[in-house]
């Protein structure tokens, strides 16, 4: 708190908390059971949203597994959330990948498409500019991997859409930092 | 926390030492210094109730449903400052723990909750008393664990143990498989357990204590508003408390939960704040300018209407849980920090800046005026004793012995915070956060199991401790002579003042319908039972329940229509307070969809 002179009243404080953000926060925690049920039944029991949730082992020395969490709220809520999530004893800490100038976001994509004729060279053409491996094909399909923001993931999909999308399935957003340090 | 603790050598030689499951659950239990445990044998736990048979330093309380375990477990350390301990069996056990596991952690009480579990090959068969405990407990415990190798057994044991008692102190559970019991592994000492991702912070950051104190040398209109983080800290918190009151010379408020870390008696105590507060406290709190909040939580109960709540304050929130800083209410200077250490650093630091005593005289005069109107005033008895008038006089005749006050939860408890006054603290226990009915009684049967020669009265509404009455029994068996002192109106007092002002006098299923005759029931389980329906009578018989030598059931027939006042109708801001009459048209639509 360097404000000054003395803060004025907490009410006079910006409330724009009616504005919903989208944050990714990754949860650094101990890789002991029930661990993942804990970071989300705390989500539901504060009527907080998961819109994305990945989790896996990335330090077995360590005993450390990474929650990257995509969740939506207003300010007020995020803050809350960072807050409670800390308060859950195996989490070590929570960081906030949107928030970081540093923080990259990916995900990872398999994708059916079903055609003959046109569409099929078009979904293949398209592919290519996403830059989009096939690792499945018959005559009629192609599966699809693709790797981007979950930006790039929709609008892909978007395009396939017409061309005899079939299935998808995501792996969630994972999430890092640039730079040499952990964390 | 003073806790006895084996001599060096005995530990040492305990670590590394080989033993069986169950014996190393009593081995942890006194290394840890537990004298007091709280409990009921079932499949599930029968080798740690074995352990238990020979082992004469842990006084064992038989309760009759492990719900009384769970509160007398939270008496025992609210009372103490101490862990509670309780211990249950499998299935019907550990569910029947949930209610006082939530309780303690609603209201940041230590307590460690040991489940058994059937063997660890049955888990997930839908065994006879089979349930998921870690998983029913997971949202209503600060930590719990599901412990499948015994040689994790003492390290968890010691880590649960470390967990509820430090940073913001709650309920542990230990659900421990019945072949880990029986298996045999290594005992490692207390020393050796450390939780890297568990380090609640406890000291203030110089910024937060150089900012807090730069607005209480500003203020004209202070007000310490405290909690039961204050008595969670320690007595010696309650004690820093004191010292900055009288520093600073700032009036002082207080939550249900921290009632006796500031003497009720001083002339700058202002009574309880919230919907059954003191209007002074409450007005005070609306009209501040300063809010200085110790240890508490801006809950609903306390701040009213949130967009009103005191609009001209700037406010400091000392808080050892981050999560608890502007959860509800934003503030200006938040000081992570255990009550102690921030109370500590402000007073050193009022001191250091040689700061004189403000002159509050404006204030302290405002507030003489809010006073003057006697907000706490009833009528005088009508034939009938009034509630107010019996829990006056029972203050009135225990208030210079060595006494400890449990209440259930509705009109009584609030008539008990309201007219019973505390000087110091750890003597009242209440459940304030969750509002279990059924609390007081096991938590005086907790108390009593701590302080054997006190004076231990649980004030009770009739309908409240019908919910635990087995207990008396518990109170009878381990000779713990506790008062349960029932102010008797044949309602379920709060629900019936909710249904009179909100609900057109629509009195559902409210009434306490084939009251049991509380004499008589006292006599059948072996206490003694007094009855009182005349004022003229009531003092004599108080004196007779204190001096009687074991478990008194008080069954004190009270004026049944009466209402709990003053109130901050729901969804009201706090200047908003009714005194004398409340019709219920005070209560808006929005209010009256709140609880």
């Amino acid at each position: 708190m360097s404000k000054e002179p003395i803060p004025a009243s907490a009410y006079d404080m910006d409330h724009a908390e009616e504005v919903e953000e989208r944050r990714t926060l990754a949860v650094l925690v101990d890789n002991e059971p029930g661990v993942l049920g804990r970071v989300v039944g705390l989500f539901s029991a504060r009527g907080y949203n998961i819109e994305s949730l990945t989790v896996a082992e990335v330090d077995r020395g360590k005993h450390r597994s990474r929650i990257t969490i995509v969740t939506t709220g207003t300010a007020h809520m995020l803050e809350q959330i960072e807050a409670q999530l800390l308060r859950l004893v195996p989490v070590a800490a929570v960081i906030d990948i949107t928030k970081s100038k540093r923080g990259i976001e990916r995900e990872l994509a398999l994708v059916k498409v079903a055609g003959q004729g046109d569409p099929r060279v078009e979904a293949l053409r398209i592919a290519e500019i996403f830059r989009a491996r096939v690792i499945d094909t018959t005559n009629e399909s192609f599966i699809f991997e693709i790797t981007g923001a979950s930006e790039k993931i929709d609008q892909f999909c978007e395009l396939m859409e017409p061309l005899g999308l079939v299935e998808v399935s995501r792996t969630g957003v994972l999430s890092i930092r640039r730079g040499k340090d952990a964390g | 926390m003073d806790t006895h603790t084996l001599s060096d050598q005995t530990q040492s030689s305990l670590d590394g030492a080989r033993m069986t499951g169950a014996e190393m659950v009593i081995t942890a239990l006194r290394e840890q210094g537990v004298d007091t445990m709280f409990g009921y044998p079932g499949g599930a736990v029968l080798p740690i109730y074995d352990a238990l048979y020979s082992e004469p330093s842990i006084q064992h309380v038989l309760v009759r449903h492990e719900q009384g375990a769970g509160h007398a477990a939270e008496g025992y350390a609210r009372s103490t400052g101490k862990c509670g301990v309780a211990l249950a069996t499998s299935g019907p056990g550990a569910t029947n723990m949930v209610t006082p596991i939530t309780d303690a952690m609603m209201d940041s009480i230590p307590m460690v909750v040991i489940t058994g579990q059937v063997p660890t090959h049955l888990i997930g068969t839908d065994a006879f008393q089979e349930c998921d405990t870690v998983g029913i407990t997971r949202c209503c415990a600060k930590h719990n664990y599901l412990v499948t190798d015994v040689d994790d057994l003492a390290r968890t044991l010691h880590e649960a143990f470390l967990i509820a008692t430090s940073g913001r102190p709650g309920p542990v559970v230990i659900d421990i498989p019945k072949d880990v019991q029986f298996a045999t592994g290594t005992y490692i000492g207390k020393a050796g357990v450390y939780k890297p991702t568990y380090q609640p912070k406890t000291e203030p950051s110089e910024h937060s204590i150089r900012d807090a104190l730069d607005m209480m040398a500003a203020a004209r209109r202070p007000v310490f508003y405290t909690g039961g983080g204050v008595i969670n800290s320690g007595t010696e918190a309650s004690k820093l408390l004191r010292e900055l009151q009288a520093a600073t010379g700032f009036p002082v408020t207080s939550t249900l939960m921290g009632l006796g870390a500031f003497p009720a008696s001083h002339e700058d105590w202002l009574g309880m704040v919230g919907m059954h507060g003191a209007y002074e406290a409450n007005n005070a709190m609306h009209d501040c300018d300063l809010m200085i909040c110790v240890g508490a939580r801006f809950d609903d109960r306390v701040t009213g209407k949130i967009s009103a709540f005191s609009p001209g304050s700037r406010k400091i929130h000392i808080d050892i849980d981050p999560s608890s800083i502007n959860k509800i209410i934003r503030v200006d200077v938040p000081v992570i920090a255990d009550c102690k250490a921030a109370l500590q650093a402000l007073l050193d630091g009022w001191k250091a800046r040689r700061l004189p005593k403000p002159d509050l005289s404006d204030w302290k005069e405002q507030i003489e005026k809010w006073r003057a109107v006697d907000c706490f005033a009833y009528p005088e008895n009508d034939g009938a004793i009034r509630p107010q008038y019996a829990v006056e006089r029972l203050y009135e005749l225990t208030k210079d012995r060595d006494t400890y006050i449990s209440t259930e939860v509705g009109q009584h408890q609030m008539w008990a915070a309201q007219h019973y006054h505390f000087e110091e603290p750890n003597r009242w226990m209440t459940s304030g956060g969750l509002g279990t009915m059924g609390y007081g009684l096991p938590a005086a049967v907790g108390i009593q199991a701590a302080h054997r020669d006190s004076l231990v009265i649980d004030i009770a509404g009739e309908a409240s401790v019908q919910m635990v009455m087995q207990e008396i029994s518990t109170a009878v068996q381990h000779k713990l002579p506790i008062k349960v002192f029932i102010l008797n109106n044949e309602w379920m007092g709060m629900v019936r003042q909710w249904q009179e002002l909100l609900h057109g006098e629509r009195y559902s299923h409210s009434y306490s319908e084939s009251l049991p005759d509380f004499v008589k029931l006292a006599e059948a389980y072996g206490a003694h039972g007094i009855r009182c329906d005349d004022p003229a009578e009531l003092d004599a018989k108080i004196m007779e329940m204190i001096d009687h030598d074991g478990p008194v059931i008080f069954d004190c027939m009270v004026e049944k229509a009466e209402n709990c006042l003053p109130m901050i109708p729901s969804g009201a801001p706090h200047n908003e307070m009714i005194l004398g009459k409340i019709s219920g048209d005070e209560i808006d639509e929005a209010g009256r969809k709140m609880v």
